[in-house]
Order: structure tokens, then C-alpha cells, then sequence
């Protein structure tokens, strides 16, 4: 054994030791966490994980994803070739060359290429890092010009250099196994080569280089945001099957903890998401607080959740809740209310997310310690919570005036087998006016398609959205419970609702408690009376003039629901929608969901101007929305703009617009 | 030192209709709610247990499904709830409800030293204000209504400075114990209960006190009690308003026809 040889094992052991030891300390950690099935259906999983870690699908749907999509696959690719110098390092007799000869030639062209084109890689991350600077980059504590993010680029950018180094050497010297398959590093050899002297030191310098900064880099890994390396590719196994617009029922009984209070009453995943953050910034880039200056940042609660976890890992590991408080105020491993109750559940960052981290669950579990366990939300709740409770809807209208939009029209009752459809008319349509004239229109519609449907009248109930998304699930439970024995008892099997806070509710939370019902938004309901001809429209209304449409994130995000209300449209009046900048599943939210609507406002821009002016832009006459919460806030929005001379309509007031004038 | 929270059942006002053959209170179907002033009572009774340490009993006068309000306060933090119910309390006015009142607080007394009493400032349904003075009176307790702040209560000096909301101004008084304070909604926020503390009172004992236990006369509580009687009740007429043009689709011409509406009544001048 050479010198050479025995100082190279000995560091490769020492920081192998040293990985596994960090790694070890810090995914045991995972441990302390709840559990929860994450398990199951393997074969969908490895497809999951194959299209997302892999094929890096929400990497790619942005630009600059190009660039990591090329220094993962050189990382994955390179992972060869390093395995190679490491072992190569302790047996000196031992290397690739052993393969055959036209498998080791493909494997050298391809170490050469994508060194370099790792190279290239890095020099454009280190040129958005610091001349195009995308803001999204920063957080409050992670900073995309940190020491840390350099120091990493510059281990990638060495760790190439040094293998050109090496190789270039040999080649220089003759000595390399088959130049030709090696372009890059003939070149290099090409320019030393009139420096006989050198090429020695060169070849020893690089190799060092090489050994030391990999060791660095191994040792470094598991304790910075790199750590993703490690975990992503699992976290996007473990993600979730179904998309998480609905929240997991708690068991109410003596004795037992709701909600999350402290890191460790998060569940296993919510830790590894943790771990896995690459820090990209693309959720924050997404969501509807972060752009309008509040104290939420879902990149920062799923920091918080990483720093708080390793900050108290001591005391969990003696068995006992740490000192760092989860909740409380401001600091990098604490969330603050404020931050907690910004949150609208529009569901963008999880949509954003590269790697598959579910951040508003999170928030909404963190939601439920505050209502359930500490009894502490914002003052305006106590009154939404008071009229949930005695008058099951948000405004505390007597229940008994649920039907009075009807009086303008005959209107059945709902009463099984002899009426298809239940029309879940919900809070909104039936106690605000501007909904109520929302409902009249699909009253209309229905009707005039010759759709069998019926109300539950004075009879209906709250569905309990707001009050899930905000965290009070004992109350929510209640109402639900109540709703779900309301409908088997009167048999309702087909549904439609007005909005889409009632659609997901009944569809996808009620689910839970064994309740599975066929429930469509009207939206959906009506695109299919129009194409299966049932509903006719002759004359196109453009009395509308140029439409923008708005996504109500329950209705696509959460529902996946697109393409029906602007087939509506496009039905009705001829022309298609114009479509705002940020529309489709990357809509911005109009700022009412997740029990926002009941809440006032106080910090940065209001969430409904921002989007306001997003579709002012377009130049529309009129917005579309689908939705009566998306409705009150766009109206307000463009009042407190001044552009009260631009129309506001439901998808199906445009149809039922149309309509009128075709019978008039 | 006791505590004592008087609570009342009350329907929920917002849906409460008045039959009009009968002249009363169509209570068919409606729910029954916590009296909002109530409701403020009980979370200064609870302040009061957080500040000092002290017991707090709720007590209620009602029918057996009156006990829903006791479980409510009970969620909320009371460490007992009494339920005064016989068919001989039934129909009281307001003198014979204090009576009931004042005795079950007497009775309290036997056990504990009760040095605040808390009711709300009215109800909204009787609305006449009366029971609080009216227990007071009956117990010869310092009166202080319409608390809107407390100030201090000094339970070694034995007395109690609190802030009294009346009309365009605020009182500044001072009274020595026992008191009887009637609160009003700006005093505070009424705490919201947690889950543990619903669960806690799903099983939770409200006790149920009949005529029994408080031995009063017959003659004095209940409907032989009561010297006054409803003779009619009735809601207000109010002409039915109409809808006029159409706000949403021609906002202007509803505009248009609103003034117009209004100059015609002369309530617009030109
Ligand atoms: C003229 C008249 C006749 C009436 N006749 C009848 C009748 O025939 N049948 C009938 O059922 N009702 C009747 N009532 C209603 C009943 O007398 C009153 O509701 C009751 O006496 C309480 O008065 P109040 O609601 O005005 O309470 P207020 O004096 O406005 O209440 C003030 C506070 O006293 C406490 N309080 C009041 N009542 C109770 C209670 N029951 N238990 C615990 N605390 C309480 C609460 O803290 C409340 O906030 C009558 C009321 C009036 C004014
Ligand atoms: S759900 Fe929407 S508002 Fe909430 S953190 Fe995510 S992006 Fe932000
Ligand atoms: S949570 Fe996801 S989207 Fe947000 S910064 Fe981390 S990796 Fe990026």
C-alpha cells in the first residue's frame, strides 16, 4: 500500500463514517413523528416517483428547470464515475476498464460530456444567483446568495474541473486508456501537453482535488439544503396519491391531542417533506400571502418545521417536548398565528412544489392545535364559529329564510325516486343577494334543459367548509355528521351544487364518513346539457364582449375542473375566454378560501386586488367566475379599483343570459 | 369565595315570529340559544376564577332542556351548574324569576361564600332588565348595571371598582361585597370552548333543583306569583317593501329610479 493510498482510506472511512452517523442522527428524527400510511399501492408509488424524482415533470415547468434537470441526470450519471475514483482510491487494481471495452468506451464519452455540460450548468446557476436574482429565491432565512449555495456550486464546479484536470493530464502523458472516446479531456491533454514539466503536479493537484472536495462534499451533504439529494427521490415515493384538498378526520375522545402543537404531533412525512426541501422558492413564488406582503410563506413553514425539529431533537430524544415552541413568534424554527390564519388553502404551493411537499396540511393541522387545543383565532371567527354552530351558516341568517330565493319561481322539493337531481343550493346562494340572482340563473337553466331537481329548502344545512379549512374540526365533524344522515335519510344519491366549496366538501370530505355521492358542480353539469344538445343556443349572446375567466381554486385546483365553465362560455357567446397570466392550474387564488372570507384583511396588498389586476390586464368587459365566494370578491375588488364599468357574472348567468334573449 | 353566573335559556331571537291568532311567541321548531349579555357573564365569572382562584356556579331558571345552557357554561370553564326546574316556577314574571333566583343563590351561600353575583344586563326576549336588581334587591347586595369594565376587584378589602356604560358617558363606582354586577357586551370576549372542555361537559353533572330543595311558597313564585300579565303581544305592521329596478344588470337606471322614489316622498331635497 502506498502512502497515497492509505491517507485516501483513511479519509474515504472517516467521511463515510461521518455520513452515515449525520444521516443516521438526522432521519431518526423522521422517527418521532405520527404515523401515517404512506405505503401502499407500491406500483403507483414507483410511478410517482419515477415521473416526478426522474423524469423531474415539475421541474420542468419552468425554464430554468432545464438547467437542474441536466445536473441531476450528470449527477446520477457521474455517480459512476466518482463510485469508480473512490474505489479505485483503495484498490488501485480495480476500475471500469474492467468492463468491456465498448461499454467502457460509452462510459467514457458520457463522463466526459456531462462533465461538462455540468459545468455549464453551473456557471448559468451561478449567473441566476447573482445577476438575474429571481426574488422567489430568498426566503426570510434562506437566502439564495448564501454562502452555503455557493459553497455547493463551487464543490460541483471543482469536483468537474478536477476530473478534466486528471484525465487531461493522462492524456497529456499518453498514459489514458482511449483518449478518442474522451473529446473534453484530449482537448484539455491537447493544451498541456507542451508543459511536460507541469503535467505531473497537475495530475496530482487534480486528483487530490478530486478526493478531497467529494469527502467535503459527502460530509457537507447531509447537513444543508443538499440533503435533498437524499430525499427527494423518496419523498416523491411517499407522496401523496390523491391530491390533499381534503383534511384527515381526528377522534374526538377524553384524553386525546388535536391538531399540531409541537413538531413531533406532526405525522413521519410532514418531517421528511421537511427534509426534503430543495429551497427553490417555488411555492412562495405561488402563493397568494407571500404576494401580497403577509406573514405566511408555506417555504418557511416547512423550514420552521426542519429547524424546530432539529432544535429539539435533543429533548425529543430524551423522551421529552423541546423548548423551541412551534407556534409562536417569529423566528426561524417557529410559526407565527399570523402566518398560520394568512393562509387561504388555495392549494398552489402543493401544486408548485418540485418534489411533491404538501404545505397546506400542514398549516391547517396547526390551524386545529389553535382552535381545538388552545382556543385561540382571530376575533372575527368567534362570531363565524357561533353562527355555525346555532344557525349552520356563516352570516348567522335565520335558517328558516334558506329558501327565499325561491319566491320568484316554482321550485320542487327534493323527494327520492321521484327527483333526480338534489340541487345543494349552499349558504352562499341561498342568504347572499348577489348568489341568490346566481341561483335564479341555474334555476332557470336547469329548467329550461328539462333537468329533474329539487331542494332540501328550509331543511338544508351548512356543508362545514369553512369550518374544516379552518381548523375547527370538532364543529365541522358535527355539521358533517348531521348532513350525511340528513341525505340517506332522504335518499339523495345525485347532487348539484352552486358552489364549489359545497362540491368539494360533499364530494370529497364527506367521503370520510362513508358517504359517497355522485356530485357535480353546475358548471360540469350544464357544458354536458349543452353538448349532448339538450340545451340549445342558436343565436350566440356577445353582449358580454371580451371575457376573462377566473379559476376558483375549489373548483380547479382542488376539483380539476377547467375545461367545462369555458366551454360554457365559448358555447354561450361565441368566443372563447381570454385567459389571465396566471390561470388553469397555476390560477391565482381571489383570497376567500379556507375561511378567509370571514376574516378581515390587515396586512400588505389585499389578495383580491392583486388578482383584480391580473385580470384587469386582459381588457376584459366582463369576469367570469364560478364560484359566489371568487363573486364577492372580485365585485369588491374591482369597486375598490374603480372599475365598477367591468361585469362580473357566473358562467352559468352568461348561459342563462343567453338564453332569455333567445326566448325573448 | 363563590361566583355566581345567572343564565338564561333564551329563543333564538333572529327566528322567532309571533302567531298571530294566538298573540304569542310561535316557539315550535325554533332553537334555543345561550342569552348573548349571558354569555359575557360567565367569562367574567371565569376571569375572575383565572385571576383569583375562585368557584364559579351557573345557575339557570327554565324548562329541562334548559340544561343546554348550563353545559355551555360548563364547557366553557364553570366548575358547577344548577338547573332550577318545577312545573311550580312556570310562567313567572320578573318578580317571582328573581325570587327563584335569590333563594337558589341563598341556598348556594349555605356552602360557600358567594361574593359576586354575574347576570347579563337583559335578555333578548324579556328584555325588561329586571332580574338582576331584582336578585340584588332580594339578597341586599351592592347593585352595580351595565359593567362595562371591571377595574379592580379587591377580594381582602372586600370590594370592587368597576366601569358602568350609560348613555354618552361612562360612571367610574366603587361598592363593597357582595355584589351583584349586570354586564354589557363591551365588557369582553367570551372565551370559545376548547374540545377537551366540550368532552369534559358532554358528562359533566348539572344538578337539577326543583321546589323540593328550595321550599318556597307556592304562592309566591311561578304564575301565582307573578303580578304582572302579558295581555297582547304582537309584532309591528310594517308595509312589505317591493323591488324596483335591477341593481346588478342596470345599476344606474335602479339608481335613477331610487331618487326619483325618494324625491316623490319628499325625503330628498333638491
Ligand atoms: C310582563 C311579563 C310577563 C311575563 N309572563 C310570562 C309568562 O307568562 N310565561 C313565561 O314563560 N314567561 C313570561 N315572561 C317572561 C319572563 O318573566 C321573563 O323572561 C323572566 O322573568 C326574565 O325576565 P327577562 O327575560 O326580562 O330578564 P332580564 O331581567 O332582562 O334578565 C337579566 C338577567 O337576569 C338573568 N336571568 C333572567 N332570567 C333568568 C332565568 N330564568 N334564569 C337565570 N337567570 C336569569 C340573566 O342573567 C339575564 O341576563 C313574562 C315577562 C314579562 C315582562
Ligand atoms: S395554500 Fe395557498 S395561501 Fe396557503 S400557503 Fe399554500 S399557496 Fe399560500
Ligand atoms: S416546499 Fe417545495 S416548492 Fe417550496 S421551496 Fe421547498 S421544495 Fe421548493
Amino acid at each position: 500500500m502506498t502512502p497515497q493510498t492509505v491517507i485516501f482510506t483513511t479519509l474515504l472511512v472517516a467521511s463515510l463514517l461521518f455520513f452515515c452517523w449525520s444521516v443516521y442522527r438526522r432521519f431518526s428524527l423522521v422517527f418521532y413523528g405520527q404515523p401515517e400510511e404512506r405505503l401502499d399501492q407500491p406500483a403507483r408509488r414507483l410511478s410517482e416517483m419515477f415521473l416526478y424524482a426522474f423524469a423531474q415533470l415539475r421541474v420542468l415547468r419552468k425554464p430554468f428547470g432545464l438547467n437542474h434537470f441536466v445536473i441531476f441526470w450528470s449527477f446520477v450519471i457521474l455517480a459512476l464515475a466518482n463510485g469508480e475514483f473512490l474505489v479505485n482510491g483503495v484498490f488501485p487494481s480495480v476500475s471500469l476498464a474492467l468492463l468491456p471495452e465498448g461499454v467502457h468506451r460509452v462510459l467514457l464519452l458520457a463522463f466526459d460530456v456531462v462533465s461538462l455540460l455540468t459545468l455549464f450548468a453551473i456557471a448559468f446557476s451561478f449567473i441566476r444567483r447573482v445577476v438575474v436574482k429571481p426574488p422567489y429565491l430568498d426566503s426570510l432565512y434562506v437566502k439564495g446568495r448564501s454562502p452555503e449555495a455557493f459553497l455547493i456550486l463551487s464543490f460541483i464546479a471543482l469536483l468537474m474541473l478536477a476530473y478534466f484536470g486528471m484525465h487531461g493530464a493522462l492524456a497529456a502523458l499518453g498514459v489514458e486508456n482511449d483518449p478518442a472516446a474522451m473529446p473534453i479531456s484530449s482537448l484539455v491533454g491537447g493544451w498541456l501537453a507542451p508543459h511536460q514539466s507541469l503535467i505531473g503536479t497537475v495530475y496530482s493537484v487534480s486528483w487530490w482535488l478530486h478526493a478531497l472536495v467529494l469527502f467535503a462534499f459527502i460530509c457537507f451533504l447531509p447537513h444543508s439544503k443538499h440533503m435533498h439529494i437524499l430525499t427527494a427521490i423518496p419523498n416523491c415515493y411517499f407522496g401523496a396519491l390523491t391530491w390533499p384538498a381534503t383534511q384527515p378526520r381526528e377522534k374526538f375522545e377524553k384524553g386525546a391531542v388535536y391538531g399540531v402543537g409541537s413538531v413531533e404531533r406532526f405525522t413521519w412525512k410532514d418531517l421528511f417533506d421537511s427534509f426534503s426541501c430543495t429551497e427553490c422558492g417555488r411555492c412562495q413564488a405561488a402563493c397568494p400571502a407571500t404576494n401580497t406582503g403577509k406573514a405566511l410563506n408555506p417555504r418557511q413553514i416547512v423550514h420552521a418545521i426542519k429547524t424546530n425539529l432539529l432544535e429539539n431533537s435533543h429533548a425529543l430524544r430524551e423522551g421529552r417536548s423541546g423548548t423551541l415552541p412551534l407556534i409562536g413568534d417569529e423566528g426561524e424554527g417557529t410559526n407565527t398565528e399570523e402566518a398560520i390564519w394568512s393562509c387561504t388553502t388555495c392549494g398552489a404551493c402543493i401544486e408548485a412544489c418540485p418534489v411533491l411537499i404538501e404545505q397546506m396540511p400542514k398549516i391547517v393541522k396547526m390551524r386545529r392545535h389553535l382552535v381545538e387545543t388552545e382556543s385561540r383565532f382571530p376575533e372575527e371567527l368567534l362570531n363565524l364559529f357561533e353562527n355555525m354552530e346555532q344557525r349552520s351558516n356563516p352570516w348567522g341568517i335565520a335558517p328558516g329564510e334558506r329558501a327565499k330565493w325561491v319566491s320568484t319561481l316554482p321550485v320542487k322539493p327534493f323527494v327520492a325516486g321521484e327527483t333526480e337531481y338534489l340541487l345543494y343550493v349552499g349558504c352562499a346562494g341561498s342568504f347572499d343577494s348577489r348568489a341568490k340572482q346566481v341561483t335564479v340563473a341555474l334555476a332557470t337553466v336547469l329548467n329550461a334543459a328539462g333537468v329533474s331537481w329539487g331542494i332540501l329548502g328550509k331543511d338544508e344545512k351548512c356543508c362545514g367548509d369553512s369550518l374544516r379549512r379552518l381548523g375547527n374540526e370538532y364543529l365541522f365533524e358535527k355539521m358533517a355528521l348531521e348532513n350525511v344522515e340528513l341525505f340517506r335519510e332522504r335518499g339523495v344519491t345525485k347532487v348539484i351544487t352552486l358552489c364549489p366549496h359545497c362540491l368539494t366538501t360533499l364530494k370529497n370530505d364527506y367521503r370520510q364518513y362513508g358517504l359517497e355521492l355522485e356530485v357535480v358542480h353546475q358548471s360540469e353539469l350544464i357544458a354536458e346539457l349543452v353538448r349532448s344538445g339538450r340545451i340549445k343556443l342558436d343565436r350566440k349572446d356577445d353582449s358580454m364582449g371580451r371575457i376573462a375567466y377566473h379559476d376558483p381554486c375549489y373548483l380547479g385546483r382542488h376539483n380539476d375542473i377547467f375545461d367545462a365553465p369555458r366551454t360554457l362560455v365559448q358555447a354561450a357567446t361565441g368566443t372563447a375566454v381570454v385567459e389571465a397570466e396566471r390561470h388553469g392550474r397555476n390560477s391565482f387564488c381571489c383570497g376567500a378560501g379556507g375561511g378567509r372570507m370571514w376574516m378581515e384583511e390587515f396586512t400588505g396588498e389585499r389578495v383580491n386586488h392583486a388578482r383584480v389586476d391580473e385580470l384587469l390586464a386582459q381588457k376584459p368587459d366582463t369576469i367570469c367566475v364560478a364560484c359566489p365566494y371568487c363573486m364577492t370578491m372580485v365585485e369588491d375588488g374591482l369597486k375598490d379599483k374603480g372599475a365598477g364599468q367591468v361585469r362580473v357574472r357566473d358562467v352559468v348567468e352568461v348561459l342563462a343570459e343567453g338564453l332569455l334573449r333567445k326566448n325573448a | 369565595m363563590l361566583v355566581v353566573v345567572c343564565v338564561k335559556q333564551v329563543p333564538d331571537t333572529t327566528q322567532v315570529q309571533i302567531d298571530p291568532v294566538t298573540n304569542t311567541l310561535i316557539r315550535e321548531g325554533v332553537p334555543f340559544i345561550v342569552n348573548p349579555y349571558d354569555t359575557h357573564a360567565v367569562e367574567q365569572a371565569l376571569r375572575f376564577k383565572d385571576r383569583f382562584g375562585c368557584r364559579v356556579a351557573a345557575i339557570s331558571m327554565g324548562p329541562p332542556n334548559a340544561e343546554a345552557t348550563l353545559r355551555k357554561a360548563l364547557a366553557q370553564g364553570v366548575d358547577r351548574a344548577v338547573l332550577l326546574s318545577d312545573r311550580t316556577f312556570g310562567g313567572a314574571d320578573t318578580l317571582a324569576t328573581s325570587k327563584v333566583l335569590a333563594a337558589a343563590i341563598e341556598k348556594l351561600a349555605q356552602e360557600e361564600e358567594v361574593g359576586v353575583v354575574i347576570c347579563g344586563k337583559q335578555t333578548i326576549d324579556g328584555d325588561t332588565a329586571q332580574v338582576g336588581p331584582g336578585i340584588a334587591t332580594r339578597l341586599n347586595f351592592s347593585q352595580l348595571t351595565l359593567v362595562d369594565r371591571v377595574d379592580e376587584l379587591d377580594l381582602s378589602g372586600k370590594k370592587i371598582r368597576v366601569s358602568r356604560k350609560l348613555e354618552g358617558r361612562h360612571e367610574h363606582v366603587e361598592a363593597p361585597l357582595p355584589v351583584l354586577l349586570t354586564v354589557v357586551r363591551e365588557l369582553n370576549r367570551p372565551r370559545y370552548p376548547t374540545v377537551a372542555m366540550r368532552l369534559e361537559s358532554a358528562d359533566a353533572q348539572v344538578e337539577v333543583w326543583d321546589n323540593k330543595v328550595l321550599q318556597l311558597d307556592v304562592n309566591t313564585i311561578g304564575l301565582k306569583g307573578s303580578p304582572t300579565w302579558v295581555s297582547r303581544i304582537f309584532s309591528p305592521e310594517r308595509a312589505k317593501g317591493e323591488m324596483l329596478g335591477d341593481g346588478v344588470h342596470d345599476p344606474e337606471g335602479a339608481a335613477q329610479l331610487l331618487i326619483d322614489k325618494m324625491l316623490e316622498k319628499d325625503l330628498l331635497a333638491l
